[in-house]
Parts: structure tokens; sequence; C-alpha cells
């Protein structure tokens, strides 16, 4: 076992270890604040483990998409509705627990089952390294272009959708609505998604 | 030095740290009762899938990899579904003040 064997094999243990118990203290702990910032550590050590596959471009995006935007996005939402609530004790929790895990449990048997058992047609071929990113390029603009050009759409209507439901409703003085004269004019004047003060 | 070029970490361990995952995340989105940690389990499910794929792209299929291709596309759509889910979160948190899953069973019954 020569040096690059072992380190390789030491960064999988520690990244291994890293999304395991990263993964249940997301899932467990009590304060979704800490969830968050241990969720960021999660995509971090995914993002190494997209290094020791040689994807480097993958673990970049991973890290710039990821850690950058989503998990910044579940902080400013944490920060939005944090508010100390009681949550009101509901019966067979304990239960479904129980039995949630349990099926979880299953699951993960039946999965470790299939990985091990199944004869994967090993070695493939020889793993192209570095130009994996010139290989995506092109793989995005001939055989795969369709699909990126959905994405460009979807991420469209995913931006629009998001402003459209969090936009918070714009109060309209009540003795505009009981004024049915104003009625016609009111319906004319249509909400600005923007107040006029901010595009000065 | 390396004598092939698989390396000493077996398709295998990537494919059992990743189910590890999955099952974390499918046990946080069916109990958790923050509306939050039900979208961090989701992506930590959508992260499992992209080991998986990552993983056989690099192993079985080398030269053309396809699998990473496929996850960029599952990050895209995970961005995605980030940005919706927090903005329905946020509207719903305005409607009923309340981010409890259990409290939100309009449409159970």
């Amino acid at each position: 076992m020569n040096i690059a064997y072992s380190t390789e094999l030491i960064c999988f243990l520690i990244l291994s270890s890293v999304i395991i118990s990263g993964s249940l203290a997301v899932v467990l702990l009590e304060n979704i604040v800490y969830s968050a910032f241990l969720l960021g550590g999660v995509f971090m050590a995914v993002a190494g483990l997209y290094l020791l596959l040689n994807a480097s471009f993958v673990a970049a995006a991973q890290v710039l998409v990821y850690v950058g935007a989503v998990n910044v996005l579940i902080l400013f939402a944490i920060m939005l509705v944090n508010k100390k609530e009681k949550l009101k004790p509901i019966e067979g929790l304990k239960t479904r627990k129980l039995i949630s895990g349990g099926v979880c449990g299953g699951l993960l048997i039946l999965l470790l089952r299939v990985s091990i058992t199944t004869n994967w047609n090993l070695p493939g071929p020889t793993s192209i390294g570095e130009e994996a990113t010139e290989r995506i390029g092109e793989h995005l603009f001939t055989d795969y272009l369709l699909p990126f050009e959905l994405a460009s759409i979807l991420l469209l209507m995913a931006m629009i959708g998001a402003i459209v439901l969090a936009r918070r409703d714009v109060s309209i003085p009540k003795d505009d609505i009981n004024d049915f004269n104003n009625q016609k004019s009111l319906s004319d004047k249509k909400i600005p998604l923007l107040s006029e003060n901010s595009l000065k | 030095m390396l004598e092939n070029s698989i390396g000493p970490v077996p398709l295998q361990a990537y494919l059992i740290v990743a189910a590890f995952l999955f099952c974390t995340g499918v046990w946080g989105l069916i109990n958790s009762r923050n509306a939050v940690r039900v979208l961090m389990s989701i992506e930590l499910m959508l992260n499992a899938v992209n080991i998986n794929l990552m993983s056989f792209s690099s192993y079985i299929d080398g030269s053309i990899i396809r699998g990473q291709v496929f996850s960029i596309f599952v990050i895209t759509v995970a961005a995605a579904e980030a940005a919706v889910g927090l903005a329905i979160l946020l509207s719903l948190y305005r409607n009923r003040v309340t981010i409890d899953m259990e409290s939100f069973n309009l449409l159970k019954w």
C-alpha cells in the first residue's frame, strides 16, 4: 500500500464519517440553526467525495449551488420564520417514530444487500480524469442539448414562481374598497410589483 | 504509481454511504415537525442520489461520464425545488403563523 492509496482511503473515511454523522445530526438536533449549518458541512463533504471521484467540475457546482445558494436560502427561511413555538404534543408520536425507523432500517438493509451482493461490471473503462469538464461541455451541447435548454426554462419558472409566492400582498385602504364609484378605477389600478420609491 | 485507475476505495463503499444518507433523509422527511427540516431532508436525499450517480459514472462509465451530466441536472432541479419550496413555506407561515407540519392538514381528511 503506497502513500497515494492510503491518503485516498483516509480521505474517504473522514468524508464518509462526516457525511453520516452530519446527516444524523441534521435530522436529530433540536436547534434548527445548528442543523442548517451542519447541512452545509454535509454538502461540503459530498463535494469532497466528488473530488475523490475525479469530478472537479461537479464538485465546484456542488459547492456553488448547494453551499452557496441552497444552504443560504434555507438559513434565510429559518431567520424569517424562526419563532419559538410550543409544538402541540400529538398522540402516537413515539410509535410513529419507531415504525418509520423500522421501515427506514429495512430499506437500508435492502440497499446494502443489493449494493454488496450485485456483481458489478468492474473494472469499467479507464476514467478520463481531468478531461471530465470538457466532456461534460460536449455532452451538454450535443446529446443533452434539449434537457439543458429545458433546465434554463425550469430555472426561470422557479424564479418567477418563488417571487410570486413569497411576495407580500399590498394592502388596499378600506375606504377605497367600500367606495363603489371607485371600484372600476381600483381594478384598473394594478398593484405594482415594486413600490414607487424603490424605482427611484 | 497507481497500478490501476480504480484506487483503494471500492464502488460498494460509495453506495453504502449513499444508502445511509438516503435512509436518514427518508426518516427525517417522515418525522420532522418543522417544515424547514423537511426541506433539508429532501436535500439530503437528493445528495444521496447524486453520490450514487457520480460513483457509477466514475467506476463503470469512466470514459463517457453520463452520470456527471445527470447529477448536474439533479443539482439544477434541486436548486429550483428549494427556491419554490421555501417560497411556499413563507406564504404558509404568513397565512397560518406556524411551521408545524401537523397543523397543515386542511386537505387531510
